[in-house]
């Protein structure tokens, strides 16, 4: 009975469920928005946008992908997909000319961590799109 | 953009109510869990950051 109730729903048409994950990457909460979760878009957006803005103003750094030894490889490839996780906060920031060398300095670190994370944040606010798009979440 | 120099203390509490929000607002069902999961977690992260704070205070002796 319980595997019967775990039975994974068909998914849903693509044409359904993408414009929120998409809109959810580019714009942070976005995907909540377009769904009428307006509340909880709007409490990511500012979270997600704040946590970036403050890890500029803290000039952390942006990763960028580099190949080396299998450590480097793994921060830096990950460090980037976090980055660019953010979607427009990430794009306007590079058009608009940000490149903080990566220095020596707690908050600086601190920054780039922040970067890092808001990315990170948003990918959880994409899956819960999705999830409320294909009827799985409220 | 203005820079912006914060303490560690600033910094990590800064950073557990963002994440704390987002995890609030992504993890449960209704609002009320929500809010209840948000503020749990905030309140993990400042246990951790205190409890790691005097363990390393007691570490340097």
């Amino acid at each position: 009975m319980a595997k019967e109730k775990e039975q994974k729903q068909p998914l849903p048409p693509v044409a359904e469920w993408a414009p929120a994950l998409a809109l959810s990457w580019l714009v942070p909460g976005g995907g909540h928005l377009l769904l009428k979760r307006t509340g909880r878009g709007l409490l990511l957006m500012a979270a997600i946008t704040s946590m970036f803005v403050c890890g500029l103003m803290m000039r952390g750094a942006m990763f960028q992908p580099e190949s080396g030894d299998l450590l480097t490889t793994l921060i830096n490839t990950g460090g980037f997909i976090g980055d660019v996780a953010s979607g427009i906060l990430y794009l306007l920031s590079q058009m608009l000319g940000y490149n903080q060398p990566d220095v020596a300095g707690a908050v600086h670190d601190y920054g780039t961590k922040f970067l890092v994370t808001a990315g990170l944040l948003n990918i959880l606010a994409m899956v819960d799109a999705f999830d409320i798009a294909v009827r799985r979440k409220d | 953009m203005p820079k912006m120099t914060l303490s560690h203390f600033e910094a990590s509490m800064l950073f557990s109510l963002f994440t704390s929000v987002v995890l609030g607002v992504v993890t449960k069902r209704n609002d009320r869990d929500r809010l209840h999961y948000g503020i749990y977690t905030f309140v993990c992260f400042f246990a951790a950051l205190f409890g790691l704070g005097w363990l390393m205070y007691f570490g340097h002796g």
